[in-house]
């Protein structure tokens, strides 16, 4: 028998040599911090030192818990962030400044010519295009050369200043994401860029992360719920979202959430990580998933709002939603909401264009609610701008009508664009009421009447044509419709949408949808997220614990952005930020407009309007005009010799050099850049990349980027077509090549961007510095705290960036010794009076309006910048924060105690000896820290309190309650390393937070009234700007996904050759990476299959002849890309994936087909802006930073993909 | 009875991520170095699958575990042919590289390097142990979630048995499903690897029965490679000695859970003591296959029982540990619920590690090339507590990996987390008040109203203290009989291996 066999031993005697695995174990100290950047879990990890050497990490588990009930948030991290530790000393780290060599030889030489004038000698070899062209072409192809970091900060600050002096600051951009999870090293550039006037260029909306939804619903960029919150649903819709893979530390509620009681159904072509824990997995057709939500809409209108009318949903969807209110209908055409200013009870009520009415059920007469826009806005009567159903100028209280369906005056037939399958118009019965207004009777309906024509419910009505029951497949988004986009059975839409129904009416909406990338990156995102967002609207879901809308993509939460917005952006010197939105930036600059004939070619427009020839491009450059968008370089001349020659004329004030400013551009004679791209006046020409892969993976169409900023080799064939079609601006004969004169990436490892640039800076990583992390998915606030000192020659970006500015400084001294002032060109922005500025879309250069900056057209700002003094200024806390305080969601608050107690604790030296206030240093990112933790409401409750009392003011509730307990509450740096923090409740946020209680978005709204950000102040079925009404998208609709034969983008590539076949390319996020972070380490190659597998259906591949691991090439026009593959029939098919943010810079062969190195995920994309989105200076549609306009998507691209032998390196 | 006591380590599998935070955290603390790249004492599988190394469970091929002759006697199956001696410099059985994986590394430093050229530099792939070039043909990890693939999820081979209607869907949209498999070392009662040893170098710990390879008394015979049937234990290229998972005894004797457990964010680990009865190992081990799961279960004795307290005493077991054992997390799901099974159980080695199996979504039928999910016509809270065989997940491919081929088992244990969760849901959607049919449901599983309140809170509310309960270790005592402890206090850490030594 065997028991002979087990040695068991006791004996310690024995077991002495156990101690090499303990000694392996003991460690020198344990330090708390967390990872940087992209990756939004935040999470607190305790990194091990020993010898001197971070050896490895774990997570720290005492996170405080929240209120009784909930599983708690330990342990957060996951296998990416568990592998960082490989990062400090891996053979990819950049440990010194390195320089492309052929530019360092032709910089030493023209510095020596020039008698070591830096400025100069950087001047003189961009004057000289053949040198500028040699070291572009060498962009990206090796040669790199390890130089001294004096030399390479002397570098990029005479690329700097020379920018500046020839060109105009707004020459110099700088790109970096998502400031929440390092918010002082996101800070170091964007406050550097701040002071120089250079420009800020986004990422949310770049990354197609924003969810144009939000702010067309909600007035709202983005507000989700914690992750703890997921525990508190009872029916949760997984859609396009992996969360296993984007929400790995957060994933254990959803599983957890089930042993609760909750179902799941899963949403997702492939079976997909998540799909394990589904009850009900539902393989929807890739992007289809609006046509499945419109027919769950159907049935639920149906079923809960005709047949048979659910109490707490008629009461929520009255209170807290546009279904209510009126619109006019005017020859079969829904148009725009009633406005209060044409009823004559009501004419001359303030802002009355933009105060809105509903019908009184009980006094039969329209009723102007309180809580519009127009309230939000008002000089006199403030105290109005709340949910309260009461007209304050007749000062009744109002009983909504949700619908005139059992009492009205007549029934009108709408027209309802048909889009997809024959398309037409169909014409559906409309109950209506007549109203008399000052200029005479006007037919009205409710947008809830509305909503039911629009999905073809069958009421009743007149006859009822063109509506339908679940088995028609024509007049309405019936189960039956759906069935030929989605792929899936009428009978599983029924029983989801009564289930749906049955969850929202029993638990009173908590009802959630988890929604991610593989939703919002399609074109056409906006309508698959409303599709969903309204099913969560009809079931009184929004704004209660466990219900809503949960959108995790890229998302951040930087929580105490009131604070730290004015350090960021340099507010605290009086500074104006040049925010730009990188679509547009990067649509027109990397000349991406030029390859296409514009949005008419895919995107789905009614058919009732002429099709008249436009182009996107056309639509940007409007969009500037009329202040709906920003955009930069902004003239074709320098802004601070704009401001020169006006003052030349004669213009001695700053409003006399604006009023130049409009003159010359009304005349024509000041050039926008955005007319004319790619006139050399136009193009940026330095970029600072900081904590980002802007050159690869964050680049849609990187192959344009290499091409025309960077003047390198490309993979793409695409071609420009004959006839762009473009009327707006000038479409110069030849694109330029390498608009770029200076790429400067700092960086702790050599990706794909640093690979590109000219200069990299070694940055130091994450362990290695101080700084503030925080997040949507918990509602703590992390440290970063530095283990270990930054390693070799790296330093952080804090410091970088100071010293990058201190020698801007120095060069100065002799080319901008004197303060000089700069006008900045500002578009429309929200949360500001420019919500109210523009009732009519209308365009003064064609002579509809006058030209008035901040109503028809851009604002603009005079600031006066002295360079010789933005080195010192980068690292004190300026007076504007103490003097203007800090504000957000439209509420200013003072902070001036608390900035002059920071000021004792963290005097910056060089202000003890002036006559003015003693200033906060911020020289030390901890000093940052300190100073963004100290003065906000977020963490400090004496200030939370105050933004209460500045909402009270605008909303006529009371607020400050609910600041009350957390009064006293303050958090500094050092409380952070010992545990992480809870926010506090504040109205700069939607949510409530006391007691423990879960985040989530709107219950402040919900329960508190404090109206959304919108046109009517409540949610928007409804979105009635005229571009909305024209694009056909007022009401949620089904658009067909764009194809391939829409895109132009693989036609030349079918001539190449036709050995390929034609795939969706779907790019969802990786298992192995947080974006391309962690993708090319070594443990994260090990657990993958040691490159970025191409995923491909089984049948698909066997069709090609392709097996398992085999080298496959995917290419299209827009370059091309080579790896080996993955068969499975958990893909569908006709798509294939690649987990997205892949790096070129390990293990990439040559391509066969183009014979260059293969590029990345990012190879095969171009992006396309969808211009409905740059709609401005309307209420909730206008623009502001990572918070309105196009996004940058990329989903609907397709490619060919073949099987090759194994490639060469 | 002679009582010991076991550290057992429970996976609800059921919660895994499939993210292998845990491979991760155990590759960094112990195997991050030359010798050990290939090796993980942690490794997740996805399954249906192959697994780690591949195809491990294929003991016609590998030889591991015990074999059970007509006689019901207990012999490695490794020596069932030729003798044991006789194959140590000869061993088929052996799992060679391809059966692992030659690890891989990048050649980085030409990102830096390379001379300015026609191309973009890349860093390509190299062998870490040779450096030279290579193709990247395997990994340890190969078929993650590879669901519905023809050349491994296929080629399972715990989905012997499965209908065959039924395999050939899992390759469809209709039933395609993966799930994932956490492995570490199952610290046996009847270990192969210890029994297979020639030089002694392996033992069980007699205080919480973690198995370690003496590092100073292995000889690299490499028999516990071949005789261990998970393939949990490594040699080590580099130091010619075998490693493997510790249990990280050195966190746990510190009252810290193993890395794998403490990183596991999809919170699906809990650990405990479980006190057995080592008198019954010989018995159990050879039990015939339909009696072995009873038995291997029966192993684990009550600690509330006070026959088992005093001969728990009587066997040197501290009182803490008595204690530990009676709020251990393992004992409740695998004694009190039954809910957890060992995994491969036929392999005879007394497995000390418990697994709860996974629920799966329910599948779906294609109606004139549409997707229609197989739900009733009528309502349910849960469709799958009537109707098991509509799970994705096979009920025969969860009997053979966790109870021998018995469904029974299975369909107990995931109709008592479906009750449990409709009893929930009910409670959710209509209130607090119990109806009958409720009551009735939960009793068909055997479980009062307060058993599923308890088994809902330890799945899912469990804080970092519910999941992982630690004995006292009392190192002072240990280490008393081999140096005094106040001396210790200033000596440990500077070595006892390697000694300081004074200089030439």
């Amino acid at each position: 028998m065997s028991d002979h066999w087990i040695q068991e031993s006791l004996n310690p005697a024995e077991r002495k040599w156990e101690e090499f695995y303990r000694n392996r174990f003991q460690h020198d100290k344990r330090v708390r911090t967390t990872h940087g950047v992209n990756c939004t879990g935040s999470c607190s990890w305790e990194v091990f030192v020993k010898d001197g050497i971070v050896t490895w990490e774990l997570q720290a588990t005492d996170y405080p818990q929240l209120e009784e009930g909930l599983p708690p948030y330990e342990p957060r991290g996951c296998q990416r962030g568990i592998s960082y530790s490989w990062y400090l000393y891996s053979p990819i780290r950049v440990k010194y400044p390195y320089a492309r060599g052929v530019l360092v030889d032709m910089y030493r030489k023209a510095k020596r010519e020039y008698q070591g004038d830096a400025v100069a000698a950087w001047a003189s070899i961009q004057d000289d295009p053949e040198m500028r062209a040699r070291y572009q072409a060498a962009r990206g192809k090796g040669g790199f050369r390890r130089i001294g970091w004096d030399e390479a900060v002397e570098i990029a600050a005479a690329s700097t200043v020379h920018t500046i002096k020839q060109h105009g600051p707004d020459r110099v951009a700088g790109f970096s994401p998502i400031p929440a999870m390092s918010q002082v090293s996101y800070a170091s550039g964007s406050r550097f860029m701040s002071l120089i006037g250079g420009v800020v260029m986004s990422f949310y909306d770049w990354y197609c992360d924003l969810p144009p939804a939000s702010p067309e619903i909600w007035g709202e960029q983005t507000d989700v719920h914690e992750s703890a919150d997921w525990y508190n649903a009872r029916f949760v819709a997984v859609m396009g979202a992996n969360l296993n893979m984007t929400r790995t530390p957060d994933t254990h509620f959803i599983s957890e959430v089930r042993h609760a009681g909750a179902k799941l159904a899963v949403f997702t072509p492939d079976f997909s990580q998540i799909a394990k824990y589904a009850d009900w997995w539902v393989p929807t057709n890739p992007g289809q998933d609006t046509a499945f939500w419109l027919a769950v809409n159907h049935v639920l209108l149906s079923e809960y709002f005709h047949e048979r009318k659910v109490e707490y949903f008629q009461t929520y969807n009255k209170t807290y939603t546009d279904g209510p209110f009126l619109v006019e209908i005017t020859d079969g055409v829904a148009g725009k909401c009633l406005r209060a200013n044409r009823l004559a009870s009501h004419a001359d009520v303030e802002n009355g264009d933009w105060k809105l009415l509903v019908w009184d059920e009980d006094a039969k007469a329209p009723r102007m609610p309180n809580g519009a826009i127009g309230d939000r806005w008002a000089s006199e009567h403030k105290g109005r701008w709340n949910l309260e159903m009461h007209d304050s100028v007749l000062d009744v209280d109002i009983n909504p009508s949700l619908t005139f369906a059992d009492d009205h005056d007549g029934v009108v037939e709408v027209d309802f664009e048909v889009y997809g399958g024959d398309g037409g118009v169909e014409a559906r019965p409309v109950p209506t009421r007549v109203i008399e207004t000052i200029d005479g009777p006007v037919t009205v309906t409710t947008i809830h009447d509305l909503l039911m024509a629009r999905f073809g419910v069958k009421r009743g009505l007149a006859g009822d044509p063109n509506t339908a029951d679940y088995d028609a497949e024509t007049g309405g988004y019936t189960p039956a419709w759906q069935e030929k986009y989605t792929g899936i059975h009428r009978d599983t839409v029924i029983k989801f949408a009564r289930e749906w129904g049955r969850n929202g009416e029993k638990t009173n909406g908590r009802n959630m949808i988890i929604i991610g990338a593989g939703a919002n990156h399609w074109y056409h995102n906006n309508l698959l997220y409303r599709s969903g967002i309204t099913a969560l609207m009809l079931t009184g879901s929004v704004g209660i614990n466990g219900g809503g809308l949960a959108h995790y993509v890229g998302q951040e939460k930087l929580v105490c952005h009131a604070s730290w917005g004015a350090l960021a952006f340099a507010g605290d010197w009086g500074m104006a930020p040049r925010h730009m939105n990188s679509p547009s930036f990067h649509y027109v600059h990397s000349d991406q407009w030029r390859y296409e004939r514009g949005y008419r070619e895919y995107d789905s427009l009614p058919s009732v309007h002429p099709a008249k020839f436009d182009h996107t491009i056309d639509h940007q450059a409007r969009a500037v005009r009329k202040g709906w968008l920003p955009f930069f370089p902004q003239f074709k001349e320098n802004p601070i010799e704009v401001v020169e020659e006006a003052r030349k004329h004669g213009a001695d004030t700053d409003e006399a050099v604006v009023d130049t400013v409009v003159e010359r551009m009304k005349s024509g004679d000041l050039e926008l850049a955005i007319d004319d791209p790619d006139a050399p006046e136009s193009w940026p020409r330095t970029w600072f990349i900081w904590r980002g892969n802007a050159i690869g993976t964050s680049a849609k169409g990187h192959e344009f980027f290499l091409r025309h900023y960077l003047g390198t080799h490309s993979t793409a064939i695409a071609k420009e077509p004959d006839d762009h079609g473009i009327t707006e601006v000038k479409v110069r004969p030849d694109a330029p090549i390498g608009k770029m004169d200076l790429v400067v990436d700092l960086n702790f490892r050599m990706d794909t961007s640093a690979l590109h640039s000219d200069i990299v800076l070694p940055a130091a990583t994450w362990y290695e510095k101080n700084d503030i992390n925080s997040t949507d998915m918990h509602s703590f606030i992390n440290p970063m705290q530095m283990a270990v000192p930054p390693a070799w020659e790296s330093k952080n970006d804090w410091e970088i960036f100071q010293k990058i500015a201190a020698k801007v400084s120095e060069m100065s001294q002799k080319y901008l010794p004197e303060p000089v002032s700069d006008v900045i060109m500002q578009p429309l922005v929200h949360d500001s009076i420019d919500e109210i500025s523009q009732p009519q879309v209308v365009d003064w250069r064609k002579g509809e309006a006058e030209a008035v900056p901040g109503k028809t057209m851009p604002k603009f700002k005079i600031v006066e910048r002295d360079y010789t003094k933005v080195g010192e200024k980068m690292g004190s806390l300026g007076l504007g924060i103490r003097n203007n305080g800090v504000g957000a969601h439209g509420l200013r608050f003072k902070v001036d105690d608390f900035y002059d107690e920071l000021a004792r604790k963290q005097p910056d030296q060089s202000s003890r000896d002036g006559d003015g206030p003693l200033r906060p240093s911020i020289k030390r990112d901890r000093e940052a820290c300190d100073a963004i933790l100290a003065l906000d409401p977020a963490t400090n409750g004496e200030i939370a309190h105050r933004a209460f009392e500045a909402e009270e003011v605008k909303t006529g509730q009371s607020l400050t309650h609910l600041a009350a307990g957390s009064r006293d509450s303050r958090v500094s740096f050092a409380d952070l390393i010992v545990q992480p923090r809870r926010i506090l409740t504040t109205p700069t946020w939607s949510g409530k937070v006391a007691k423990g209680r879960p985040y989530s978005p709107f219950t402040l709204n919900v329960e508190n009234l404090i109206p959304w950000r919108t046109l009517t102040g409540r949610q928007h079925f409804y979105l009635d700007h005229e571009q909305y009404i024209e694009w056909g998208e007022s009401l949620p609709c089904y658009k067909p996904k764009p194809d391939h034969a829409m895109l132009s983008e693989t036609e030349e590539s079918l001539a190449e050759g036709q050995d390929g076949k034609l795939f969706n390319y779907i790019t969802p996020h990786g298992k192995w990476s947080i974006h391309s972070t962690y993708s090319e380490n070594d443990r994260m190659m090990t657990l993958s299959r040691g490159g970025y597998p191409v995923w491909i259906n089984n049948k698909d591949a066997a069709e090609q002849g392709i097996a398992d691991n085999d080298w496959v090439e995917l290419y299209n026009d827009n370059g091309v890309f080579v790896q080996r593959c993955t068969t499975s029939s958990r893909i569908p098919r006709g798509s294939i994936f690649v987990y997205h943010a892949t790096e070129r810079t390990v293990g990439i062969p040559i391509s066969p087909r183009r014979k260059k190195r293969a590029g990345m995920n990012n190879s095969l994309t171009r992006v396309r802006l969808k211009p409905v989105l740059m709609s401005g200076g309307y209420a909730q549609f206008t623009y502001s930073f990572n918070y309105w306009g196009p996004t940058g998507n990329n989903r609907d691209t397709f490619v060919y993909l073949r099987r090759i032998e194994n490639p060469s390196y | 009875m002679k009582v010991r006591a076991q550290m057992s380590m429970l996976f609800h599998l059921d919660k895994c991520i499939g993210c292998h935070t845990c491979s991760v955290a155990c590759k960094n603390l112990w195997t991050d170095r030359k010798g050990a790249e290939y090796m993980w004492w942690n490794n997740v599988e996805t399954r249906p699958g192959t697994g780690y190394p591949t195809g491990w469970e294929d003991q016609e091929h590998y030889k591991g575990g015990w074999r059970r002759d007509e006689k019901g006697r207990i012999k490695l199956k490794l020596h069932s042919k030729a003798g044991g001696l006789g194959k140590l410099f000869y061993n088929p059985s052996l799992p060679e590289l391809d059966d692992y994986y030659d690890p891989f590394t990048f050649k980085y430093g030409d990102l830096f390097d390379a001379p300015q050229g026609d191309q973009q530099p890349t860093a390509i792939p190299i062998s870490k142990i040779t450096g030279e070039p290579m193709k990247i043909e395997s990994g340890p990890n190969w078929d993650d979630d590879l669901g519905g693939s023809d050349t491994y999820a296929k080629n399972d081979v715990s989905m012997e048995g499965v209908d065959a209607a039924v395999r050939a869907q899992m390759e469809e949209l209709e039933r395609v499903v993966f799930n994932y498999l956490p492995r570490i070392c199952n610290h046996c009662l009847n270990p192969a690897c210890v029994g297979a040893c020639p030089s002694g170098a392996i033992y069980k710990r007699g205080e919480d029965g973690v198995v370690l390879v003496n590092e100073d008394k292995c000889r690299g015979w490499r028999m516990c490679v071949a005789a261990c049937p998970y393939k949990k234990v490594y040699y080590n290229w580099s130091t010619g000695k075998s490693e493997k998972c510790i249990l990280c005894f050195p966190r746990m004797e510190t009252g810290q859970a193993p890395a794998c457990a403490h990183s596991c964010v999809g919170r699906i680990r809990y650990m405990g003591v479980l006190l057995y009865d080592a008198d019954k190992i010989s018995d159990m081990v050879s039990k015939p296959d339909d009696e072995l799961l009873d038995a291997h279960l029966g192993m684990i004795l009550d600690p509330h029982d006070p026959d088992v307290v005093k001969a728990a005493a009587a066997s040197g077991i501290d009182d803490g540990w008595i204690d530990a054992a009676r709020n251990s997390p393992v004992y409740k799901f695998v004694k009190e619920w039954g809910m957890a099974l060992p995994l491969h159980s036929e392999y005879r080695t007394g497995a000390m590690m418990f697994y709860i199996p996974p629920m799966s979504p329910v599948v779906s039928t294609i109606e004139s090339n549409l997707v229609k999910l197989d739900l009733p016509e009528e309502r349910k809270d849960f469709e799958l507590l009537d109707q098991l065989d509509k799970a994705r997940l096979p009920i025969k491919y969860l009997a053979n990996l966790f109870s021998i081929g018995d469904e029974e088992p299975i369909r107990r244990i995931l109709r008592t987390m479906l009750s449990i969760r409709t009893y929930k849901r009910r409670q959710s959607l209509d209130g607090t008040e119990l109806d009958a049919e409720t009551i009735e449901m939960l009793a068909q599983v055997g479980l009062s109203v307060n058993d599923a309140e308890d088994i809902y809170k330890l799945t899912t509310l469990p804080t970092i203290e519910d999941r992982f309960v630690f004995p006292p270790y009392h190192r002072e005592m240990s280490i008393e009989e081999i140096n005094d402890p106040l001396a210790h206090k200033g000596e440990t850490g500077l070595g006892y291996i390697q000694a300081a030594h004074r200089g030439p």
